[in-house]
């Protein structure tokens, strides 16, 4: 059954990529075991919709026609190819292999979509790899976007990925969603990921503009995926912690570029759709019982959120909030930024003792917020001599130009001035 | 697939480990089918380096590698995908002390024969 014929189909079939290339391509790469041949067999199944949905009409299901016919493309490549070279006999079974085995087999569409994601964030690839095989096979970056995005050479992105993409196929990393004990852990490896590729869009490490908005759009996308697929507990709270963290996109950054301080964001810019979504999974969340450390980030998150102002804000519960995260995970970076709501809760100096005793532990002592919160702490204390100190150490620690103007405008706010006890 | 699983660990650290546990773990993946065959090697200290240069033969002292951990024994096993030979790698006593690098086995007779196969066509 055929629609009729129309004319305007290619922007149809833009359309469709845009939409449904990634669904195809993950399937293909299950029926045909090779990610490269299902890239080729993409791309042909494409051109050829291009060939002929506009005089045969547009196919009733247009995935499942994309996947049968660059199944078909890829069989013919792989024929065509033993029959040039004599020398490569595997093209030539490989070729009876796609043609024997079922296309469907009872296997839904989503589960071949998490069947990649989990192949590309697959432990025995390195953290790099995953990351970078995650937005060109799953998001379709192009390795010239993804390079840009990670500041790296084109050439040497695209190596990273031809050495992942050898790996899974002569290690034989298979193409499953891991069961059972497995999963947690390896959700986990997933999630990471999907939260680095946030963080690399939500604030650059490098480079002079904080928001690359595509990375963390890409991110809540694949978020999405998987809290609809696998609607764990952290799945869930990973995808309500970027809602609420990426809400605050437009007022965390002046029209100059510079760095607003959530205490000084103007909460009327906050993008109130994100956060609605954000309580409510971020609730979900909580109430799985299983609770982890996306969930814990995201209702820590939720408390900023449901606060009108800055004075406003639940401090205790957000103390609280920390000092369950730190059970969970004990990290130096939850510590400073318990510091900070401690600071908020019971006044500046023990927020300031908390930190202290951080260096005095040397923890951090490289990690330039650490002592950006020290000088603020100084600063609200009126002692500008430890301030301007602390200030000075954060920027030459300190490699982002945002944050780097950001510290440059609080030394030039304290001045050339003496505290008292100076 | 077949994977080789190469046991790396420091030789006192080693002791910590019984052999009893080893052959053990050993006899048990051999009777599930997913070990071909494994040996425990002896220190590094009785090894020897044999090399062809310029058509002559040099046979030297050792591998005089710079870290610690030195190749103690090996598996090789056939498991169906990475997952199952990570596995059955951890299931390998020394990886609690050492470490246990796993290789996919490159089917080279296989390739070889099929190209002859082919050109004979």
């Amino acid at each position: 059954m055929q629609t009729p014929p129309d004319p305007s189909l290619s922007a149809a079939v833009e359309a469709i990529y845009r939409a449904d290339s990634r669904r195809v391509l993950a399937t293909l790469i299950r029926l045909l075991g090779d990610f490269d041949l299902a890239e080729e067999a993409l791309h042909d199944a494409f051109r050829a919709a291009l060939e002929q949905w506009p005089s045969d009409g547009k196919p009733r299901n247009p995935v499942s026609w994309l996947v049968s016919t660059g199944r078909f493309k890829a069989i013919d490549r792989l024929r065509r190819r033993a029959r040039y070279d004599l020398s490569d006999n595997f093209d030539h079974l490989r070729a009876d292999e796609i043609e024997g085995a079922e296309i469907w087999e009872g296997n839904d569409l989503e589960d071949d979509r998490l069947r990649l994601i989990f192949t590309c964030c697959h432990p025995a690839l390195s953290p790099d790899a995953q990351i970078a095989l995650t937005l060109r096979e799953m998001c379709g970056l192009t390795t010239e976007e993804i390079a840009a995005a990670f500041l790296s050479k084109p050439s040497a992105l695209a190596q990273r990925i031809v050495r992942a993409k050898g790996k899974i196929r002569d290690a034989r990393i298979p193409y499953r969603v891991p069961e059972g004990a497995e999963l947690p852990d390896r959700l986990h490896a997933v999630l990471r990921v999907i939260y680095l590729v946030f963080n690399e869009g939500y604030s650059a490490s490098s480079g002079s503009s904080i928001t690359r908005g595509d990375l963390s759009a890409e991110a809540i996308r694949l978020g999405r995926l998987l809290a609809e697929l696998l609607p764990d507990g952290e799945s869930i709270g990973l995808l309500a912690l970027m809602l609420l963290q990426d809400s605050r996109r437009e007022a965390r950054t002046s029209e100059e570029g510079e760095v607003v301080l959530l205490e000084d964001q103007d909460r009327t810019r906050w993008d109130r759709a994100q956060i609605d979504e954000g309580l409510i999974l971020t609730e979900r969340a909580l109430r799985t019982g299983r609770i982890g450390s996306y969930a814990l980030q995201a209702a820590i998150a939720a408390v900023h959120a449901e606060a009108a102002n800055p004075e406003g804000t639940d401090w205790a519960q957000i103390v609280a909030l920390y000092d369950v995260l730190l059970r969970l995970e004990p990290s130096p970076v939850v510590e400073l930024n318990r510091a900070v709501a401690v600071a908020m809760r019971d006044g500046t100096e023990a927020g300031l003792r908390l930190v202290d005793d951080l260096v005095k532990r040397e923890v951090l002592a490289e990690y330039p917020l650490l002592h950006a919160a020290r000088a603020e702490f100084y600063r609200r204390m009126g002692q500008r001599a430890e301030a301007r100190r602390s200030y000075e150490r954060a920027l030459s620690l300190s490699p982002a130009e945002p944050q780097r103007r950001f510290l440059s405008r609080r030394l030039e706010e304290i001045g050339a001035g003496f505290d008292e006890e100076a | 697939m077949k994977y080789l699983c190469l046991v790396y660990a420091e030789e006192e650290k080693l002791r910590l480990v019984d052999d009893r546990e080893c052959v053990e773990g050993d006899s048990a993946m051999r009777a599930s089918g997913h070990c071909l065959a494994s040996e425990a090697l002896q220190p590094v200290e009785t090894a020897t380096t044999v090399r062809i240069r310029q058509g002559r033969l040099s046979v030297t002292d050792g591998p005089f590698a710079e870290t610690k951990e030195q190749l103690a024994g090996f598996y090789l096993i056939e498991a169906r995908d990475l997952d199952e030979a990570i596995h059955l790698a951890s299931k390998i006593p020394p990886a609690r002390v050492g470490s246990i690098e796993v290789r996919p086995i490159r089917p080279i007779r296989e390739t070889v024969a099929a190209t002859a196969e082919a050109a004979a066509d």
